[in-house]
């Protein structure tokens, strides 16, 4: 009989490969997230500027600005401008409005993403509304500021970035304190 | 399938075709011996079993070849992957969003959106009457794009995972709520070219085609100007003055359009997902109830928010016939004052 | 007479207790794989009603016997329960009653075990059959369940879903490790790991597939549970999450699963073809690395389900290439066969017929898998018919076929009788041409373009969905003959010699036939 360990043993170790292979189910949330930081996976977007602060003058990228609604979301909820040129290393803002119509305070989460996916990695927010949750009382109208740097390791192929936003209802899931402002 | 309408769709195609006789011819030869063997060497003509086992050259040979006719049939699907992955240079930005059951076409800068409904009648689908030609593949409103113009489709969804898919373009592309993606076209010739949602998106998934209907560059952009025209109509019907018939009678197409897949043509819903409209407390309660569920939609439940999707007259319209269709005879009518002045309240 | 199923009927066979409860108490490795195999058996039938419900509703465009809704329900509990009820049982049923035969065994590793993960799937599949019956329906969301279809927009019973999920998992992960340790540890003197016969080798590494990816499973369906029922987000693009993250873990369970619904039919396979074609297997060694290599490679070929969800060029590039090169190694099995009949004195018995077709077909939906691993001619064929033509192709006659080719093979030993060879002939032809009728339309419409999971279409494809539709009956209802003629054989029949096949190889036919309640007590000497 070819006996290396006893069958004890044996499942011991099987069982420590089961938990351990449930562990790397929910393991596979951060690798996938730092996957996607670092490839841009998805559309999600850089960590914090860390090339040149200077300006490419020389080089001129579209950034084009998309505001999506969920579908059950009833907010009014657009960019200022529907898109802007920027230098490379510049810092830009774009502000976007969002408007409560109904007659209940409500909270909003703001998911980015950026396509092309391979130029997501070389985009940078420094400031960001979706940071935050954004609660809006009845009737209440607010601007947002996003400002962001594109790298200026752009893959030079990409003349032409875009940064859409969609917009959720959270305020089942985060109700929204009755204190007005954030 | 059909070598299509781009350039992208006739490379696919033949790298469809590639594989495919690469595929017959490696089957001809492997059946061909199998089939030989099982003629020739059965108990029944007297064949006696040899007795060899391995071959080390043969399994070498049988291992070094096909990776050969791998690496030949890589290289055209890796040149081909990398130009659909362009998606520089575009002349026209198009968004894309999937909501259940029906698609959102925005002309990125240009000021013009619709959504884009089935449109076959579910008569036909209910087998009631003969089915059309394009039977499940017929919209209201299809997505027009210029010929020869590279378009850029930024494909988005509001609420499920749809996938947004036309053969003839071989262009197809997950539509994720949260999440952008990006797919191009450019079309040689005029025409109308039709595709479905390609992802199970719930109930109606089979009921959400995908219609683009191709233009001359001078016709786009006369439609194009047509579309903004038709936009501002839209709203000088707002302050029309309406009978209530009129309301009903648009309030009905315009209900099929985009209430009848959940709660029905007969209003009866299909409970408890969708429920009856039919003698329901709100269609037959106060208006102003009414209007609310249907601008704001219920939150935790199918029911979206339409004040975003519809205009304030087909708003009024679908109440308005809600509210006097299969016995429910409130006999008021809700006008698209009515609307536009319950969304004013509520600022 | 150990597979004998007639409940609370006395028995004449010495040994097993009397009554129901040999049944619910048993630790014999015998009962057990008799048990997973009927379980399997009404699994397949009633998962098969579910396709037959289907293909009704398909033979005509429009929509005529059900409405889109409860459609959906079919679809994905058709998929569920043929994927986890059916062929999954069904190899663990072979494995119980074959591999402590074929590796000189007295039983199981771990007898008590093997009761309990057997009798924890008729609770899991009463739960989930149940659902369907529940206010709302029963899962609807396809048997890939991508959230947040799954989760957010749900019907309530997908908390049983999960439950059920995890009982499965469960179930799979307890039989993988006894089958992982009846194999290294219970082997009889002599009998090394290069002697076992190769279904045993498939097994063992389906069963460390299993052990690796069930548990991933079981966290997928956990985290969906945190998404719906405590507030996690993730799955839910609103809280941050990603739903494509969800495709990435389930596919990462979902890609190894495949293979391991294919590999133990390898193995029977492999056994099956050198015994009438009466002639050793051709390049054992090569299939036991190919078997591995394939293994292996299930791990990194994942995403080949989502070209279509926006994964950059690099990534699409890499899980192309990686997918290609399973043709390798399968290519590698399928020459292997090949030259196993080469040469050989064959008879086409009905184990021998189900085998052969095994091979064609299987190799006829590797082709179409090879042409589905081409990531731009994937974008044409994802999510269509072809796709669906694809998996039966390799499903059907590959897991299903190997299974009959198997169960024909083992009949004498089980129940000690001959079957009768002129109906499974019969049943052979006829689930062949059902099958192939059912199967093949679907690559044409596909190609022009008809979505899966669809309840209604165009009238373009009108005609091949009703050849479709016809094939599928004809398969469904020949099945009820593999039903009669398994009691048949156990009711009666020319007895069995220890030996029925003469070109069989392997221990398990020096035991009598029937085998007895007990064998290999006293190892056997393997030379």
């Amino acid at each position: 009989m070819a006996q290396g360990m006893s069958t004890r043993q044996l499942i011991q170790r099987l069982l420590l490969l089961v938990l351990v292979m449930f562990g790397f189910g929910f393991a596979l949330v951060p690798i996938y997230e730092v996957m996607c930081q670092a490839f841009g996976i998805n559309g999600k977007t850089a960590g914090a500027y860390q090339g040149e602060q200077t300006v490419d003058e020389a080089r001129q990228v579209r950034v084009q600005f998309l505001a999506t609604n969920a579908a059950d979301m009833v907010w009014e909820f657009q960019p200022l401008a529907d898109e802007v040129a920027v230098h490379p290393g510049a810092v830009s803002e774009m502000r976007f409005v969002a408007f409560n119509p109904t007659d209940k305070p409500m909270t909003a989460q703001a998911i980015p993403s950026v396509a092309p996916s391979k130029a997501a990695a070389f985009f940078h927010k420094t400031e960001c509304f979706c940071f935050t949750q954004q609660v809006l009382q009845p009737g209440e109208r607010i601007e947002m500021p996003v400002r962001f740097i594109v790298d200026r390791d752009l893959p030079a192929d990409v003349r032409h970035l875009t940064l859409a936003y969609t917009l959720f209802d959270i305020t089942a899931r985060k109700p929204p304190v009755p204190v007005a402002g954030r | 399938m059909s070598p299509g309408a781009t350039e992208v769709s006739r490379s696919v195609f033949d790298l469809h075709m590639t594989i495919f006789w690469i595929c017959v011819v490696i089957g001809v030869v492997v059946f061909g011996v199998m089939f030989w063997s099982m003629l020739i060497h059965r108990r029944a003509s007297g064949q006696q079993p040899a007795h060899f086992h391995e071959s080390t050259t043969v399994e070498i040979l049988w291992t070094i070849v096909p990776l050969v006719i791998l690496v030949v049939m890589a290289i055209p699907a890796t040149k081909t992957l990398i130009d659909i992955y362009d998606t520089s240079e575009s002349e026209l930005d198009i968004q894309i969003t999937g909501y259940q059951w029906k698609w959102h076409y925005k002309y990125l800068g240009q000021d013009v959106e619709f959504f884009s409904n089935l449109a076959t009648p579910s008569a036909q689908i209910h087998n009631k009457t003969a089915k059309d030609e394009h039977y499940l593949l017929e919209v209201d409103q299809p997505l027009v794009i210029p010929v020869g113009t590279k378009v850029r489709f930024l494909v988005t969804a509001a609420d499920v995972i749809h996938s947004w898919w036309v053969p003839a373009l071989a262009v197809k592309k997950d539509a994720i709520p949260g999440f952008v993606n990006e797919s191009w076209t450019r079309i040689d010739t005029p025409g109308i070219y039709r595709g479905q949602c390609t992802e199970l998106c719930g109930k109606d998934h089979g009921f959400m085609p995908v219609v683009v209907e191709v233009k001359s560059k001078e016709d786009f952009s006369k439609w194009l100007a047509e579309r903004k025209q038709a936009a501002l109509a839209e709203k000088e019907l707002t302050s029309k003055v309406w009978t209530l018939d009129e309301l009903v009678a648009r309030g009905e197409k315009a209900y099929q359009t985009n209430c009848a897949s959940c709660h029905q043509p007969t209003g009866e819903g299909l409970p408890p997902m969708f429920p009856p409209l039919k003698g329901s407390k709100i269609a037959t309660g106060p208006a102003a109830g009414h209007i609310g569920i249907v601008v704001n939609g219920k939150a935790g439940t199918a029911m979206a928010a339409f004040g975003k999707q519809l205009s304030e007259v087909d708003i009024a319209a679908i109440i308005t016939y809600e509210r006097n269709a299969w016995g429910n005879k409130v006999g008021d009518m809700v006008t698209p004052k009515d609307i536009v002045a319950f969304k004013k309240a509520q600022e | 007479m150990s597979a004998v199923i007639d409940h609370g009927h006395t028995d004449h066979a010495h040994g097993p207790a009397k009554g129901l409860m040999r049944w619910v108490l048993t630790t014999n490795h015998k009962d057990i794989g008799t048990m997973y195999l009927w379980f399997s058996f009404a699994m397949f039938l009633l998962g098969g009603s579910m396709a037959m419900v289907i293909r009704a509703e398909l033979f005509q465009p429009g929509l005529q016997i059900v409405q889109p809704e409860f459609f959906n329900q079919m679809t994905t509990m058709h998929g569920l329960i043929m994927v986890f009820g059916a062929v999954m049982p069904a190899f663990v049923g072979l494995a119980n009653w074959m591999i402590p035969l074929m590796i000189g065994a007295p039983d199981m590793a771990l007898p008590r075990m093997n009761n309990f993960s057997f009798w924890l799937l008729p609770a899991a599949f009463g739960m989930l059959v149940s659902t369907l019956f529940s206010e709302g329906g029963g899962p609807n969301f396809g048997w890939t369940f991508y959230a947040p279809l799954s989760t957010t927009y749900a019907p309530e019973s997908v908390t049983f879903f999960i439950f059920a999920v995890h009982l499965m998992g469960i179930s799979s992960i307890m039989g993988a490790i006894n089958v992982v340790a009846t194999i290294l540890n219970l082997r009889a003197p002599g009998m090394t790991l290069m002697k076992m016969p190769l279904f045993v080798w498939t097994w063992l590494i389906t069963a460390f597939l299993l052990i690796a990816v069930m548990p991933v499973l079981a966290g997928c369906v956990t985290m969906m549970l945190m998404d719906i029922h405590f507030g996690t987000s993730f799955f839910s693009a609103a809280g941050g999450g990603d739903p494509v993250l969800f495709q990435h873990v389930f596919w990462f369970f979902g890609h190894p699963e495949v293979y391991i619904m294919i590999l133990p039919a390898f193995g029977a396979v492999s056994s099956i073809i050198p015994a009438f074609a009466r002639k050793p297997l051709f390049g054992y060694t090569s299939m036991v690395y190919a078997t591995a290599s394939i293994a292996f490679l299930s791990f990194i070929v994942w995403a080949h389900h989502m070209f279509t969800v926006g994964i950059p060029l690099t990534g699409e590039l890499f899980f192309m290439y990686a997918t290609m090169l399973i043709a390798v190694p399968t290519g590698v099995k399928v020459f292997n066969w090949v030259s196993t009949m080469w040469q050989g004195s064959m008879t086409f018995e009905a184990p021998m017929l189900f085998a052969v077709a095994f091979v064609i077909l299987f190799t006829i939906g590797g082709f179409s898998g090879l042409m589905l691993a081409i990531a731009p001619a994937d974008f044409q064929y994802h999510d269509t018919y072809f796709v669906v033509a694809h998996f039966h192709y390799v499903l059907v006659p590959g897991a299903i076929f190997g299974i009959f080719a198997s169960a024909y093979y083992w009949l004498p030993k089980w129940t000690g009788h001959m079957y009768d060879e002129t109906l499974a002939k019969l049943h052979f032809w006829m689930s062949f041409i059902g099958m192939n009728l059912a199967f093949f339309p679907m690559h044409f419409v596909g190609l022009a373009g008809m979505p899966r999971r669809i309840p209604d279409y165009n009238l373009q494809f009108a005609d091949f969905n009703m050849v479709s539709s016809v094939g599928a009956f004809t398969f469904g209802a020949t099945q009820f003959l593999f039903l009669f003629i398994v009691i048949k054989c156990i009711r009666g029949g020319k007895p069995a010699p220890a030996k029925p096949w003469d070109g069989a190889e392997g221990l398990e036919w020096t035991v009598p036939s029937p085998a007895p309640y007990h064998t290999f007590s006293t190892p056997p000497d393997v030379k």
